[in-house]
């Protein structure tokens, strides 16, 4: 197969898998708490807000990345701090952070003398674009992740479950709901390179909705999210290689259609086991 | 007797008119005092206060001397279930670790001695056969004996129950209750509850709340003063101690 030739001959390549891989750790982990919690929203308006200090950091001539880590982690304490102090109106102040994210982002682009490919690539991610100290990043930002949850385990668990009760048994409780929307945030920054911005949300949230229709424990689901997102980036890099379609997008695509077959076959296999028993 | 709860002329309004006005309460150690009253007549609201998560208007309180945010930690704490969704993926044994929490290390898991003390407090509230359970897959009952298993491995000196048997039928009731019994030889226990009743049975006092606050020892207990906390046409259950 092509895409096997590719992988042994090209370092490009192997740079590509490497990628999706230590994407999939980030994703599987924070995905986890981002379904679990149900704060998918939040998360996207974090993704695109990241835009705004790419198009910031592209215009003053330094690496976008660097920009994408300080506003992702701006845009996370900013969101938190929102859905935190206006409950009420969550909805829309997220809605607004989003647009008025990218639309600052846009603005600086345009202003910014030159061609804009690479920011394209930003938007819609293109792994096979990813260098070696891209992938030193991202190592560094699975290893900074993997450490925080291994910490704060049950401070985690205890304010995403019953956060009352973590209150009370002296958790700091907003403290911990931030910590975990800067790891979201941090993840979020993972994703660019691997599907861009604009599809990051997918790739964290679909492996671990995946995972948690067959488990029913964090850990485990925190660990299949992993594998199926891994499986997921390879297949659909192997795919848009062999018939030359976008990376980014063609990983979506395959994330996405995993997920329905198997929302459609463990649905199906309850109903099939629930009239099992019947008889 | 040492005091653990002490409020003081405590009222309090969620900014329009008065929930609670002017409740003193004292608990002493070792005491089974049943909080009744009708919907909205500020029960929870009480508890909040107690333990810390709303602060009174007017008025002061204390738990074991101190403030309540501080005291709180000898606490257990058993809310309703309709606090946390049942989906969320957790084992049994994993929600009753979490009443470990102020009292373990904070960074990375828990320590031998967490898992020694779920051990017993899912042991005494009999739900160690099915410690690898989700929770999602729990009756209303064997939930509410988990949460309690949660409280006590909190350790707590003062055991507090918001309806505990709301949605559950009576015979587990009754077993819930025998078993706060028990514990309550060990702690003191706080019971809310809309069904005076039968918690009559096995409480020492009862608090009357709606809006202000009427203590009764169970043996005083007339219709007359559940007359005037409901209303009218509240008919009175005979019993004995």
């Amino acid at each position: 197969m092509e895409f096997l030739a590719a992988f042994s001959e090209q370092t490009f390549f192997r740079y590509a898998l490497i990628a999706g891989l230590l994407a999939s750790v980030g994703c599987g982990v924070v995905g986890t708490y981002v379904v679990v919690r149900n704060i998918g929203y939040l998360a996207g308006g974090i993704a695109h807000a990241v835009l705004g200090g790419m198009g910031i950091a592209y215009f003053l001539g330094r690496p976008p990345l660097g920009g994408a880590i300080i506003t992702a982690l701006l845009a996370a304490l900013l969101i938190g701090w929102v859905s935190l102090r206006w409950k009420q109106t969550e909805d829309s102040l997220i809605g607004a952070l989003w647009a008025v994210g990218m639309a600052v982002g846009i603005v600086f682009i345009s202003r910014t003398p030159g061609y804009n490919a690479d920011l394209m690539s930003y938007l819609f991610g293109n792994i096979l674009l990813v260098s070696r100290s891209d992938l030193i990043l991202m190592g560094v930002l699975d290893l900074l992740i993997l450490a925080c949850v291994g910490l704060f385990y049950k401070q985690f668990q205890a304010v995403t479950f019953d956060e009352e009760f973590a209150r009370l048994r002296g958790v700091h409780a907003e403290i911990y709901y931030l910590l975990l929307l800067c790891l979201v945030a941090l993840t979020v920054v993972l994703l660019i390179r691997v599907v861009g911005l604009i599809l990051v949300i997918a790739l964290l949230t679909l492996p671990a909705a995946i995972a948690r229709q067959y488990y029913g424990t964090l850990l485990r689901i925190m660990g299949l999210a992993i594998i199926v997102g891994g499986l997921q980036t390879i297949t659909g890099l192997a795919i848009s290689y062999e018939q030359d379609l976008p990376s980014g997008a063609t990983i979506i695509l395959v994330s996405g259609v995993t997920f329905f077959l198997s929302t459609i076959g463990t649905k199906f296999w309850r109903e099939m086991t629930a009239q099992h028993r019947k008889h | 007797m040492k005091t653990v709860i002490k409020l003081e002329k405590v009222s309090f309004s969620y900014g329009g008119p008065m929930v609670l006005r002017d409740i003193d309460l004292e608990v002493k150690e070792g005491e089974f005092l049943g909080l009744v009253g009708p919907n909205a007549g500020g029960k929870s609201t009480l508890l909040k206060i107690i333990l810390g998560l709303l602060r009174p208007t007017s008025g002061h309180v204390t738990l074991f001397g101190k403030p309540p945010r501080t005291g709180r930690v000898k606490v257990g704490y058993c809310p309703q279930y309709t606090q946390f969704s049942r989906n969320y993926p957790i084992t049994v044994e994993e929600v009753v670790l979490l009443g470990r929490l102020g009292r373990t290390r904070i960074l990375g898991g828990y320590t031998r001695h967490d898992h020694e003390v779920a051990h017993l407090s899912m042991e005494s509230t009999e739900v160690l056969s099915i410690k690898r359970e989700n929770i999602s897959d729990l009756s209303g009952g064997q939930l509410q004996r988990v949460l309690i298993a949660r409280a006590l491995a909190c350790e707590p000196e003062v055991l507090i129950l918001d309806e505990p048997t709301a949605n559950i039928d009576q015979r587990v009731e009754v077993d819930i209750f025998e078993l706060l019994k028990k514990f309550n030889q060990r702690m003191t226990i706080i019971v809310v509850s809309h069904d005076i009743g039968f918690i009559s049975e096995y409480v020492t006092r009862v608090a009357c709340l709606n809006r202000t606050l009427v203590c009764h020892e169970t043996s005083e207990l007339t219709g007359d003063s559940i007359e005037k906390l409901y209303g009218a046409h509240v008919s009175m259950i005979e019993h004995t101690h």
